[in-house]
This record gives C-alpha cells, structure tokens and sequence, in this order.
C-alpha cells in the first residue's frame, strides 16, 4: 500500500465513526488501536480523553512534548419530540442556514436514518418568510409515525453525509475537523518508529474542544508536559474570504502566532520546517486561537505552547474538504520538531 | 497617614523616570517583552528569587525579615490594549485587529508606535469633503482602516514589518504638576506600584509579586501565576476608570465608577470578583487609620487579575486596589500623583499590619 | 421538608454573603455527616464515610440574586447594580433586603415609560431616608430580593427555590442516607449566580471522582413557554447537557438506570440557555465527569419561583438511589 493510501484509508475510517462533544467513545475507541502499537504507555483520561506516551531515548527525567489533536466533532441532539418529529439542540458551532436537507443519523434505541427539514413558510413566524430558518425552527424526520419508541431526549444526530474522493489528493466529508489531526499524529508517530528523539512524546486525542475545551484543560493539568503544540485545522482560502485569515489550500500548514503561543515553540517548528522543506504559513491570531492551544497555554502552571493547523475548507459543513497530502507533511513536520528537541531545549526558551 | 510610612509622598525622579519608561514601552497582550525587561532591570536587585514563567509572567519573591507570617501576592498586568498588524495591504497600509477592549470610535487620525523598535506609523482617516451625511453617522469600520507607516508599495511595508507585531498609540509621557498624562497608565501604574513596593520588605511578610501578561484578553497570566505562587492572600494592582465628568444632561453623574483625587479605589465587586470581606474590612481600616484618603470602587462590571486569582486552587482570599485614571484604553489616560501615592503607601500600611486574622470571612 | 424549604428561602444570602444559609446549613447536616469544614471562599463540605469508595460532590449551591449598592446621591436614594442573573422587569416596586434588617424598596426614573422595565441605571432604591446620612447602606452593601414562601396546591412558591430547593435535596439525603460505600461529599457552594465561582474552587479542593450537581431547570410546560420537554411534577430531570456542561454519559445511565430500578419517575433534560456548578466541576484538575439532577422550576430568577412537592420528594429519592451502593463508572 502507498503511505498516501494509508493516510487516507485512515482518515476515511475516521470520519465515518460519530464521536459528538461529550461522546467520543467510537473515535477514542478506535485510536487506541491505533496508537497502542505505535507507542509504549496507552491510557484513558477521567473525561475520556486519549493518552499514549512514546518514551524518547535521553536520559530519565525526560522532557516530554505533548501533541495534542480534538477528537470530538459538532452535531445535534434530540431535544424534544413533537407529533413525530425531532426538534434538536446543537453540539458545537453549526450555521443552520447548512442544514436543511442534510442527510443525518439519529442514534436511538435503534440508528435511524433522518433528514434535517425546513417546515413550510405557512408553519413558520411570519416575519422568517424567505429567511433563513433558526435552528429551534428546524426538525428532523426519521419518516416513522411514532419514533418516541426508539429515539429519547439527549440521544446524538451525527451528520451521514458519506466521505467523498475528489480526485487525487483530496478528501471531502463531515468531521474532517478534526480526524485529519489525530491522522497527522498518527503519521507522526511512525515516523518516530523508525528514528531517535531524546524526548517523550505525549500523543493526546482530546475530549469537548467544540464545546468547552474539557479535555485539554484536563489533559495539560494531569501529563504536566514540558511544552505542547496543538494540531487542528484552519480556513482554507476561497472566494469570499479575508485572504489574511486564510490559506492556500494543498500548500502547507500553518503556524500559529499570537498570545496563545510561545514564540519559541513557533520558532522551532519553523526551524522544523526549514529542515525538511515543507512549506509553512504564518497564522496570526490576535487573541484566541480557537483551539486546544487556548486551554493549554494556562493549564496548571501553564505550559508554553504552539499550534499548527492544517487548510480545511468549508469547515464546520458536511462536506469540509482536505488536502491528504496537508496531513502528511503534518505527520512529517510534527516528527521533525520532536526529533529536533535538545535535552537542553528549556533552558533556551525565552518569551524574549 | 503615619509618619513612620517609609513611602514618599512625593515620587522620586527614579520612580517618576520608571512610569515614564513603562508608559512608553510598547507592550499589548502576548509580547510583554520590552516591559519585562524595563521591569527586571529595576527589580532584579531587590529579588531574592526571580524568575519568568511559561507563558511570560515575571514573577518576583521578597521576603521580609523575621518568621514568615503571610505569603502576599500582588499582581500588576504588564499588557496593553492595543493593536496587532494582521496583514499588509496592496498599497503597503498596515491591516490590524483589536488586542483587548478598544473603541474604534478612538483610532481614526491617532499616530501609532508599531512593535519593540517604535516604528512610527498614523491611523488615516478619510478626507471629510468626500465623506456622506450617512457616513458621518457610523463608526468606521477596523476592517477599512490601515497604518500608513510611508511607503506606497506592499513589498516595501513587508520589509519593515511582520504580520503579527504589535502596535500602540504614540503617546509621551507627561507630568503637568499633580497630573499625569500618559497610555497605557491601565496598568504600568500598577506594574510601578508593585516595582517600588518591592524596595521596601516588610517584616514577616513574603512578597510574591507577580507582573502579570494577558490580562487584558482574559486574565490569563495571572491564573497560572497564583497557581504556581499559591499565596495566603492575593491583591491586584490596577488601574480603574474614573468617569467623573459632567452628564450630558446635567444630571447628577451616578456612575462615576471611580474619581480622580479621592485616593485609591478600593473593589467591593467587579464583574469577576466578590472582594474577600475581611480583605475589605482590613484595607478600610488601614485607610481610615493610617488617614490615607480611599475610595470604594462602585461595584459593576470590569475585571482585574483578582477575577482569576480567587479562583485558583481551592480558592485564594483576593482583592483589587486600583488608580483612577480618566480615559483609560484611549491614546491618552489622565491619573493624579496624589492618588498614585496613596495607594502605594495604602497597600503597603496594609500588608505592614496584615495577619491571618483578616483572611476570616 | 417543606419547613426546611420555608426557613432556606427566607433566608438572606446573595452571591458573597453566604453566611445566613450556611449557618442554617450547617445545623441541620452536621450530625449526618462524619467531617464539616468551610472553604475559602465560603463553602461547606461536609463529608460523608471519609477516605471510602469513590468520591461523590453533590454541588449545591447556596446564594441567591441580589443586588449590591453603588452610589447613594444627596437624597438618600441608592443606585445599585445587580448580583447575577438579575431581569429589570423584576425590579419596580420590588423589595429588597439588606442586613441587619433593612428594608428597601425598587424605582425607577420617570424617563422609563408606564408599562417598560427600566435599565439597571435607571433604576433606585429608596430606603425611606431623605439625606445621605438617613440612608442605611453604603456603596457595596449586598442585598436581596425579599418575599414570603407560600403553597399552591402540591407546588412551593418563593423567591430563591433556585437552587435552596437543591440545599433542601443535599440535606435531606444526607439524613436518609446515614451512610455509604462511596465517599460523599456534600458541598453547599457560593457565588454560583454571578459565575460557577465557589464550586470551581471547592471542587479543587474536594478533588472527586465525579460530580453531581443539584440545580433547577426551567420547563416548557406554561402558555406558549419555550421549547423544551420539562415539565412540573414530571419527576427530577437528569440532565445530559445544558448551554455549559456535558454530562458524562456514563453519569446519565447511571442515574437513569437507578431511576428505573427503584421506580421513580424521571424526565431527560437538554437545556438550552443555562447552566450549573457541574461546569465548573468538570474543568477541575484531570478533568471530572459529572451529571446533574434537576429539578423543574417556573419563573427562574423572580420573587416567585415556583417547584412541585413530588419533584423534589423523588428528587431525593434518586440522589438516595444513587449514593446508597456503590458507584463506579466503568463497571457500571
């Protein structure tokens, strides 16, 4: 098998298991497998998060480097039945003005097959004639006369839209936000197989990023790592957007800059990406980055931390789009900055 | 106030010089570095230890002679509100967003001071003559305005200067007899205060004082500073709006928030944080004995460090004394000398006579 | 119960002075409880089979919204600011408490129209007093809305049923309980209403396996209320998420599944607009999964709340159901 085919077959893997905010179970369940050969320690966190340690090759005590990638993703949930339909909440950012019509799965007693639908105008507020509908206006139809038998209030609808290969190198599909992480991880990992760091590596799959930032908070307070760098996705450019906040997209990750980050940290992988020639982008993020890099940086005694983000477009939609060779150089790039950490990289780290 | 208060009532020109370095530093959330340094290079001779922690914080231990009866924390916020360059535009004009809570009602026509080396650039504004009636109405938007640091050509701004650096207004420090003019006074009149406490241990108390980043996006230095401090009692130093000027209307003015020349102000309630009562109950009563003017804060909304610090671990004691200061987050902010030295010498007659017993509810 | 209900409501305790509730608290658990102490931010803990099994927080929380003084002008009126979650159409011509038994009452500037709430700059205070030195408060006072409990029916009215109707449930456990296989730690917190403030620090401190808090929710049961499938009298709700906290899934089948067993009626919660101390717990330390039994309250943050007597009965039961054997989370 080619890596790229891996890479992909991994990924597609991913995106089709649910693992909402609070309920990562199937996700978490399926990088342990992944992760336990690739690494020496693996456990679960009290919340749910995913822990592996690498041990690195220096001598004990080992600095250690947490990479740390959300595993949870956005969707809805049953929040009242009414004459046959399901009214929903949301489980992390949703534009509304996406879903009607979107195929969905209700996961009830039994997995129901749904469609997120707009009522007609004629049942809707007079005033939303022609706008967009709210999401507490929107239903979903399982096309059962009585589904209060098997779905209750608080189960999970996960979006259904199925991946899709869009030629070569490029994979769309919900969740890509942020499977494509845990993949780049993955990549990272075994490439550290096959070549000598001195530090540990903390691979991190973590719990309700979308939602309340749970399970770095959690996971940054109980490993106390050395340094930690966040991996997520970013906006990948297109028409309509601010170029600033956006990247071109099959051209590289990004590397976050701001107050959340330790420039340090974004020096070395930097330095990192030099070494190996994969192209890197600037992030700046002026305030809150919007990721596990914003709890991490305070958790505990504070740990300083760094940030790459892989180009997604249409993120936060059933049919985000990623480049598989982004995730790569991800993989490859994360590699090269735990492979470049010194025994003495601490005491050469300055805000200054 | 007693007499035997080892604070001047009048600054030194050594304290008076300091205020006007930090003021002038460029220094908005996340790259604290030229104050770190300006404050380091003051207090590093009075340090027993010393030290900057993950994320910036410089945080500083003096311990005073004799048994160790209290572990104070004092924290001062390095930060500005400020700018921070996002992009270069095609004409060369800086793109900036908002670092912390400014009003875009204040940036258009304001001179500029752009990252560590002070690049001068001006915030331009669009001729009136060729505004409209509606135009004039609206605020202008951040996203259509632009710092022109003088050249014409994109490349020629990106060789001068990175997306990501900061900037802040251009102001000098001023001092017009008892006033003082300045930016940034929100808060390097705290990080001032805290400076100068340092130079005076007192007996049985060690001084945590931690000069705090990010407070101003969210109190995020001062979190993981008391975490790591872990201190008996804690007290903010800040600067907090005086808004005592005449209303439009010529009604009596209710919400002042605080007022120029009334002394310190200290906190019963922000938006963060209910002040700890007996803190409260200890600080006036120093005051009023000490004869040392004060004001109470009116209670509303806001934040300083406090708001994190109360919370941290299983809960530190905590409180907020903080300078008047007129127009804070603008170009240009207003303080009295008089209330900058009553709260030096409030907070340190305070922690002279401070013991456990004020930490009861 | 209905007397330590009547005796909690009418007590005065607005966000940061606690101490009324707690005293009250505390006279009625101690003797249930094998260790009592008082956090720094005002709390008590008071724990149950100490050192044994796992370790339970049932977060209660004890303040209520208030107001706290802000300016007090040359005729005696007092500008306040508001504790928490505080609607301006409950102000005008609302009483309120202050200590040592003084009263006030809301107005409001004749630029507020007949008929609109006034904003809380518009608003006043007037305790009777004609001069500065008349008035009985000054800036910072903390006060509270005040108001008589009464029974409807099978339904309690009063002011501050969210959350002392929680307080009630935590107290009246502990009796029933005596003991437990698990470490229960009963933590009757403060400064909930302006920020989940005294149980983040408590639940640092207590450092439990899993978090329960007790807490109201709002219900969708009144004419044209909002969407939500709660009702009055329909039995405690479990919650499995709200606008803060995602209750542990496993929490949830916990809870559901000991409802079931012992045949107590109960209702599945996904609120919208809200939150409770369970957020604060989960973002303690390593992390803490946590759950939340609700029970239904009508009219939230006004002088009349309003619960019903078998909610907060089976309330009781559930929290007894759960705490009674042992809980642990991934057996279970």
């Amino acid at each position: 098998m080619r890596p790229e085919d891996a890479t992909l077959s991994l990924l597609k893997e991913l995106i089709e298991l649910p693992g909402l905010s609070g309920y990562e179970g199937p996700v978490q369940r399926r990088m342990h497998a992944e992760w336990e050969p690739l690494s020496d320690e693996i456990r679960v966190g009290r919340i749910g998060s995913l822990y592996a340690r690498k041990r690195g090759s220096g001598q004990e005590p080992r600095k250690s480097v947490m990479l740390a990638a959300h595993m949870d993703a956005i969707g809805m949930m049953v929040s009242e039945l009414v004459e046959g339909f399901i009214r929903v909440a949301p489980i992390g950012g949703l534009d509304p003005r996406v879903l009607p019509g979107q195929p969905v799965i209700v996961h009830g007693r039994r997995e129901l097959p749904g469609i997120v639908v707009q009522p007609p105008d004629h049942n809707l507020p007079d005033d939303l004639s022609r706008k967009p509908i709210p999401l507490k206006y929107l239903l979903v139809d399982v096309g059962l006369p009585d589904p209060a038998r098997l779905v209750r209030i608080g189960d999970l609808i996960s979006f259904a839209q199925p991946p899709i290969e869009l030629g070569e190198d490029v994979l769309s599909g919900h969740s890509l936000d942020n499977r494509a992480s845990l993949v780049a991880i993955t990549e990272c990992l075994r490439e550290l197989g096959q070549r000598d760091h001195e530090w540990d590596v903390l691979a991190v799959a973590t719990v309700q990023e979308e939602e309340t930032f749970a399970g770095a908070y959690a996971a940054g307070f109980e490993l106390k790592p050395s340094i930690a760098i966040a991996v997520d996705v970013t906006f990948a450019r297109g028409p309509g957007l601010p170029e600033h906040k956006t990247f071109k997209f099959g051209k590289g990750p990004a590397n976050g800059w701001g107050p959340n980050i330790h420039p340090g940290i974004y020096s070395a992988i930097e330095e990192a990406a030099k070494r190996v020639e994969i192209p890197l982008t600037r992030e700046v993020l002026p305030v809150h980055s919007g990721t596990d890099a914003f709890p991490l940086q305070i958790a505990g005694e504070g740990i300083p931390t760094g940030l790459i983000s892989i180009p997604l477009k249409y993120m936060h939609t059933p049919v985000e789009v990623v480049s598989i060779k982004d995730v790569q150089r991800t993989g490859r790039l994360l590699a090269e900055v735990v492979a470049g950490l010194a025994a003495d990289f601490m005491d050469t780290l300055t805000w200054d | 106030m007693g007499l035997d208060s080892p604070i001047p009532a009048r600054p030194s020109a050594t304290h008076l010089r300091l205020l006007r370095n930090l003021t002038e530093a460029v220094g908005i959330s996340g790259s604290e570095a030229q104050v770190r340094e300006i404050v380091r290079a003051h207090v590093e001779p009075l340090a027993d230890e010393i030290r900057t922690d993950a994320m910036g914080n410089l945080l500083v231990i003096r311990k005073g002679p004799g048994r160790r009866r209290l572990r104070v924390m004092l924290a001062a916020h390095m930060d500005e509100v400020g700018l921070m360059v996002v992009s270069v535009g095609s004409e060369g004009e800086l793109k900036f967003e908002r670092v912390g809570g400014l009003d875009a009602r204040q940036l258009v026509g304001k001179p500029v001071w752009i990252g560590k080396d002070r690049l001068p650039g001006v915030i331009g504004g669009k001729p009136v003559h060729l505004t409209t009636r509606e135009e004039r109405k609206q605020t202008t938007k951040v996203e259509s305005m632009g710092i022109d640091i003088g050249v014409s050509k994109k490349e020629a701004a990106e060789g001068k200067i990175t997306p990501g650096t900061g900037a802040v207004f251009a102001t000098s420090f001023r001092r017009i007899r008892g006033t003082l003019r300045a930016k940034a006074l929100d808060d390097r009149m705290g990080v001032a205060i805290l400076a100068e406490l340092l130079e005076h241990p007192i007996e049985g108390i060690e001084l945590q004082a931690a000069f705090t980043v990010q407070e101003e996006i969210g109190l995020r230095g001062a979190q993981i500073a008391a975490h790591t401090l872990k201190p008996d009692v804690a007290i903010a130093l800040d600067c907090t709006p005086a808004r005592d000027l005449p209303t439009w209307d010529g009604e009596e003015n209710t919400q002042y928030n605080a007022r120029l020349g009334h002394g310190p102000a200290i906190y019963a309630a922000d938006g963060r944080t209910l002040a700890h009562p007996g803190l409260l109950r200890h600080l006036v009563d120093t005051a009023e004995t000490a004869g040392i003017p004060y004001q109470i804060r009116q209670p509303g909304g806001g934040g300083t460090d406090a708001g994190a610090i109360h919370l941290t671990r299983e809960g530190i004691p905590s409180i907020s004394v903080s300078v008047p200061a007129r127009y804070i987050h603008t170009a240009c902010s207003i303080a009295y000398v008089s209330d900058w030295r009553n709260t030096v010498r409030l907070v340190h007659a305070a922690m002279s006579t401070m013991t456990r017993s004020a930490l009861r509810r | 119960m209905q007397e330590l209900i009547q005796r909690l409501v009418e007590a005065f305790g607005p966000s940061g002075k606690e101490d009324q509730v707690r005293d009250i608290v505390r006279g009625e658990i101690e003797p249930y409880v094998d260790e009592i102490s008082v956090s720094p931010l005002g709390g008590l803990h008071a724990i149950v089979n100490p050192g044994g099994g796992t370790k339970i927080m049932v977060a209660a929380h004890m303040d209520e919204i208030g107001v706290i003084i802000s300016h007090v002008d040359g005729n005696g009126f007092a500008r306040f600011h508001k504790i928490g979650g505080v609607f301006p159409q409950t102000l005008v011509g609302h009483r309120v408490r202050f200590e040592g038994d003084v009263t006030g009452v809301i107005g409001a500037e004749a630029s507020v129209e007949i008929g609109d709430a006034p904003k809380l700059a518009e608003a006043f205070i007037d305790f009777g007093a004609s001069s500065v030195a008349e008035c009985p408060v000054r800036v910072g006072d903390l006060g509270a809305f005040t108001r008589p409990f009464v029974k409807l029916g099978n339904r309690y009215v009063a002011k501050s049923l969210d959350d002392r109707v929680g307080v009630a449930v935590a107290i009246e456990a502990a009796k029933r309980l005596r003991n437990s296989p698990n470490e229960v730690q009963f933590a009757f917190t403060t400064q909930e209403e302006v920020g989940l403030r005294g149980a983040r620090t408590s639940a640092y401190g207590l450092d439990p396996d899993v978090g329960i808090a007790l807490d109201v929710t709002r219900t969708g049961d009144t004419p044209k209320g909002i969407k939500m499938a709660i009702e009055l009298g329909g039995g405690p709700a479990i919650k499995v998420r709200d606008s803060g906290s995602l209750s542990d899934p496993r929490v949830v089948d916990l809870m559901v599944r000991r409802a079931e067993a012992a045949h107590i009626p109960y209702q599945l919660e996904v609120l919208q607009a809200g939150t409770t101390d369970a957020t604060a717990i989960q973002l303690t330390r390593a992390g803490v999964p946590v759950g939340v039994i609700s029970i239904p309250c009508r009219y939230i943050h006004t002088p009349s709340e309003m619960v019903d007597a078998g909610d907060v009965e089976n309330s009781v039961k559930l929290l007894v159901e759960i705490l009674k054997a042992p809980v642990t989370l991934d057996r279970e």
